[in-house]
């Protein structure tokens, strides 16, 4: 066998294998595709995780790797389901408003059908121009491009501006996280251009396929979101495995040394900043037409911290562990928030889980932060014997520096 | 049937007995009969008139009656008569002119006359007169804000002639104010019109922008040819130029029937659905009419044929601007008046530009001192001691159910206020030094997974607010002496509460410095914090050190939780809603000085009432620039306005 960035590290073969059994166990059990023994919504729930599997690689890469914590990936995740879904919502409207407009007894011009367009789209927010951001969403090419260029771009430049002025720890956390909001804020307003608080809906339905079932195209998704999947994490995978990879560990152990030994480190975080961003835009592309629906709400700073539970409790500095967090995490939630999660009876007080699970979420989060900061990935290290180096004379006393060798163990 | 027909004898009697008498003001009302049975708003004018205007003592009488409701007509004859309910089918009928009994009358034989409010507005306005000259000074009050909410010209004399004999002070010098705007607004006299406006001039009423602004009020209307001497030019404009564009110009010759209007798209495919004959158009197939080219042409037959409007090129447009001259007309034709009114308004506007800078200043310092409140624990947890602390909204959060169940338990707000802040403190104080001891002193010198850890605590408390107290928000009521504000004129006013919120932050910020620079507390924080072995080597316990100054910081949230639950609605995410601006208020201001939270916090809450007030509908685009803003800001200064030099910076 070759020695390959993929066969070096054997976690990655076995990651891929699993997502593709898994894909393809999906596809036999699913309604649309198979026996029916998957439910339509549920397959859809699938390939939504598997997005939110791809963006935690991705800020596992940002994090994890690179040690910077950022608290605004979610909005880069948000901007990429809003750039497809201009696209989606003018293209659909475009059809009915032809469908209907075909019946007048003069047939209307182009300008005719996009004032109609206009009308449909931005009637809840009392307006019916079209506003500059929407120039190319009757191109569906150009969309496509801008759900990385987008996020790509407003990383690079709020990257640029961070990290040239060496904001790093958590005042890059909280401005990262300034910034997400800021985001959340502009776009809830209405002239934001992308219909404030409404968001923009009915992104479940493909423009064209009318005909084809939900049941199908959930699958075609969820195909999508696994391949998507398997190409970010092998990029990841790709990215860490070779000298590029050391840097970033470089940087995130101890920033300054790498930076007296040479290295560009402002470079190195923006690239991997920008790179992580535009992975969350594809993430995001593919996770709203799955949702159907997205407004200013999802890209709300609690989002983005989500996502660092998600990787902290899968365990960071691991690509398997922040995929299987994300899915592990999130599939919990929605099990235990849905509903389906049976009452807890203690005799004086019934538990009812929709309402206590944040808390046992939250409680379990600081746990997994104080006693297990590997995460679930801290696991197949007890299965496979693996040991954090013992450096004797490690000082773990109480000043700067203590712990961080543990961390640097991978 | 002897008995009924008796009694009709007898008020048939009574009535002519009357009728014998002398009755003016019956007379009045038979004049006017018809109308006052129409009651119909667009006609009744005369026969309000008459009867304000008959002089006589009785015609107050009449309208209050009319405007009650109280007035009927008797069907048999015709009559008014002021009647009274005796029971359900008898009314007691008196008379306008004696106020004498006339008799009692079955219901069937009356009819009520029912003005609408509109009419019972114009009797008011009527009735006012009377009014300003009633011995009962609630009826004179009321007089006098009938006129401010509907001003009459015809009320000025009357007005006039009540103000000598006013003998209560304050209400005389609302007679004298209201017959000053009146006077600019109706007087015939122009010297006395101008010299009321000069008198008003530089005065903050809303009363007095609202009497100058009609006077002021310019039309834009188009001349053909030069503009006559006779219309008062407020200024003469030319098309085309940036205040008015060629497009209105146009519209406004169109709207004065000097110009056909131009034909639209919309007018255009309306003239071709009206002469489709279902597969053609003048011609052109009705398939091929999904392109302009084609429905131009189509019109253009139409055109031709004489069916529709011909088209305005823009050739037509431009000779006919050309022909014609623009100007703003002041609707009021007398030059002195309009200019004495500007000059009036424009000092006007100078000196509420002025309030309002001061207002706005005022708010701005509000908002910083509340800013400063959310970011106080903040600054000695996360700027002394280097904890990120995500759970500190949830510690203001928890202050503001403190005193929401104090408030519960106790009625009087005063006392019950006094009792919150204390116990606030206490609640948050413990619950700060327990998630020191358990979860942050395992977590020094990890400042990330500090971040997240706390984050843990802060979505698991969030959540447990919300099942103890709901989702709904929790009133917690400012005691009455808070209530309302202090009005310095009509332009500038602050709240109570605001007021206190900012004795509350000088307050704070006074407290925190005594214990940092003036008790042994203070010192110990400041040593662990510079050198935490050195501080354990001189014989300090660091750990006690940090658990007490991480309650502190918890326990002033607490309270600034009290406060900021006094004017904000007391929810589960009330802490939310200020944990980000609170530490971009101490990472703007300068970690690790409490003058620096200060200046970041009159920052941030200054350039967002700036913004605010560059754009008042939208506090959301306020919010979103100053973040803006301050993510550009720390680029020139990373480390905050004041920003620790030396030993103390640390790393």
């Amino acid at each position: 066998m070759p020695n390959t960035f993929l066969t070096r590290t054997p976690s990655n073969v076995i990651f891929l294998i699993v997502l593709a059994v898994f894909a393809l166990g999906v596809t036999v059990l699913a309604e649309g595709s198979g026996i029916g023994f998957i439910s339509t919504s549920f397959v859809k729930t699938l390939g939504k995780t598997l997005c939110l599997a791809l963006v935690a690689v991705a800020m596992d890469l940002v994090w994890g790797y690179t040690g910077i914590l950022s608290l605004g990936h979610f909005a880069f995740f948000g901007l990429g389901g809003y750039m497809i879904g201009m696209w989606l919502m003018y293209a659909r409207t475009h059809g009915i408003v032809v469908t209907s407009m075909a019946e007048a007894p003069i047939p209307p011009t182009e300008s005719e059908i996009v004032d109609a367009i206009g009308n449909q789209i931005f009637g809840v927010v009392g307006s019916s121009e079209f506003p500059l951001v929407w120039a190319f969403s009757d191109s569906f090419a150009i969309q496509l491009i801008l759900v990385v260029a987008v996020p790509g771009l407003l990383a690079l430049v709020f990257g640029w501006l961070a990290f040239r002025s060496r904001v790093t720890g958590v005042y890059l956390s909280i401005l990262t996280q300034a910034m997400t909001l800021a985001l959340a804020l502009y776009l809830f307003q209405n002239d934001s251009g992308l219909r404030g608080n409404n968001g923009l809906s009915g992104l479940q339905n493909l423009p064209g396929l009318d005909h084809v079932p939900q049941a199908q195209i959930s699958i075609w998704f969820f195909w999508a979101s696994a391949v998507a999947l398997a190409l970010g994490y092998l990029f990841a995978a790709w990215l860490v495995s070779g000298k590029f990879g050391s840097v970033m560990r470089g940087i995130r152990d101890n920033e300054a040394r790498v930076r007296f030994l040479g290295y560009s480190v402002e470079g190195y975080k923006l690239f991997v900043f920008t790179a992580t961003a535009m992975i969350a835009g594809v993430a995001g592309a593919l996770y709203y037409p799955q949702a159907g629906i997205i407004n200013p709400a999802e890209i709300a700073p609690i989002a983005s911290i989500y996502l660092a539970v998600w990787v902290a409790i899968g365990g960071r500095g691991r690509l398997y562990g922040a995929a299987i967090g994300a899915v592990f995490v999130s599939l919990v939630s929605s099990w235990f928030t849905g509903g389906q999660a049976p009452d807890l009876n203690l005799g004086f007080y019934t538990l009812k889980w929709v309402d206590w699970w944040l808390i046992v979420l939250g409680f379990s989060f600081v746990l997994v932060t104080l006693f297990a900061p590997k995460g679930i990935g801290g696991l197949v290290d007890l299965w496979t014997y693996r040991k954090s180096p013992d450096r004797h004379g490690a000082d773990l006393g109480p000043d700067a520096g203590a712990l961080r060798e543990q961390e640097a163990s991978q | 049937m002897k008995r009924p027909l008796l009694a009709a004898l007898l008020v048939l009697l009574t009535t002519l007995s009357a009728w014998a008498q002398s009755t003016p003001m019956q007379d009045i009302l038979q004049e006017h009969s018809d109308l006052i049975v129409q009651s119909s708003r667009k006609t009744i004018e005369p026969a309000i008139r008459g009867v304000a205007a008959s002089g006589l003592p009785q015609a107050q009488e009449v309208m209050r009656a009319w405007q009650t409701k109280k007035m009927w007509i008797r069907t048999s004859d015709g009559l008014f008569f002021r009647a009274d309910k005796l029971d359900a089918k008898t009314y007691r009928l008196f008379d306008f002119d004696t106020g004498a009994v006339v008799g009692d009358s079955p219901k069937s034989d009356l009819k009520q006359i029912k003005p609408n409010s509109g009419i019972r507005a114009m009797i008011a306005t009527a009735l006012v007169q009377f009014q300003l000259m009633d011995p009962d000074p609630v009826l004179r009050t009321e007089a006098l804000l009938a006129i401010e909410r509907a001003p009459d010209g015809k009320l000025l004399e009357p007005l006039r002639a009540s103000i000598d004999r006013e003998r209560d002070m304050v209400l005389q010098a609302r007679k004298i104010r209201i017959e000053r705007l009146l006077t600019i607004a109706y007087d015939q006299d122009e010297p006395t019109r101008i010299a009321a406006i000069n008198e008003v001039s530089g005065d903050l009423g809303l009363d007095v922008r609202a009497t100058l602004n009609p006077l002021v009020t310019t039309k834009l209307t188009a001349f053909a040819g030069d503009i006559p001497d006779t219309v008062n030019v407020a200024r003469v404009l030319e098309p085309g130029q940036d205040t008015l564009s060629s497009e209105a110009a146009y519209g406004v010759l169109v709207a004065q029937g000097m110009a056909p209007a131009q034909v639209t798209r919309d007018d255009m495919r309306l003239a071709l659905l009206e002469h489709s004959d279902g597969t053609s158009v003048a011609g052109v197939p009705v398939a091929q009419l999904d392109a302009d080219a084609a429905r131009s042409r189509a019109y253009a037959a139409l055109v031709d044929a004489g069916l529709a409007q011909p088209l305005v090129s823009d050739a037509d447009v431009a000779t006919s601007l050309a022909a014609h001259r623009f100007a703003e007309i002041y609707n009021e034709p007398s030059a002195a008046i309009t200019t004495a009114a500007q000059d009036a308004l424009d000092r006007i506007t100078t000196r509420v530009a002025a309030g309002q800078t001061i207002d706005l200043t005022l708010d701005a310092l509000s908002l910083a001192s509340i800013y400063f409140l959310a970011a106080i624990g903040l600054a000695i947890t996360f700027g002394v001691m280097g904890v990120i602390n995500m759970a500190h909204g949830e510690f203001i959060m928890m202050g503001a159910y403190t005193g929401y169940v104090v408030q519960q338990m106790v009625p009087n707000h005063t006392v019950s206020i006094l009792l919150a802040v204390p116990l606030a403190f206490a609640v948050t104080f413990v619950a700060g030094v327990a998630m020191e001891r358990l979860v942050i002193r395992w977590l020094y010198n990890r400042p990330l997974e500090t971040l997240l850890a706390t984050f843990g605590i802060s979505i698991a408390l969030q959540q447990l607010a919300k099942n103890i107290f709901g989702t709904q928000a929790r009133p917690l009521t400012a005691p009455g002496w808070l209530d309302g504000a202090w009005v310095l004129n009509d332009v500038v006013s602050i709240s109570y509460i605001r007021i206190a919120i900012f004795v509350l932050a000088l307050i704070f910020l006074g407290v925190f410095l005594f214990i940092m620079r003036r008790t042994r507390l203070g010192l110990e924080t400041r040593a662990v914090t510079q050198n935490r072995s050195m501080a354990a080597s001189m014989g300090i316990n660091p750990e006690r050190v940090n658990m007490l100054t991480f309650g502190l910081g918890s326990g002033i949230a607490g309270i600034a939780g009290v406060a900021i639950g006094l004017f904000a609605k007391v929810t589960s995410e009330l802490g939310s809603d200020y944990i980000v601006q609170s530490f971009m208020t101490v990472v703007v201001g300068g970690v690790g000085n409490i003058w620096g939270t200060l200046a970041g916090a009159t920052m941030i809450g200054f350039f967002q009432k700036g913004v605010e007030w560059l754009n008042p509908s939208n506090t959301l685009a306020a919010q979103t620039y100053m973040i803006v803003f301050i993510i550009i800001f720390i680029q020139f200064r990373p480390r905050g306005i004041i920003a620790l030099k030396g030993r103390a910076a640390g790393d």
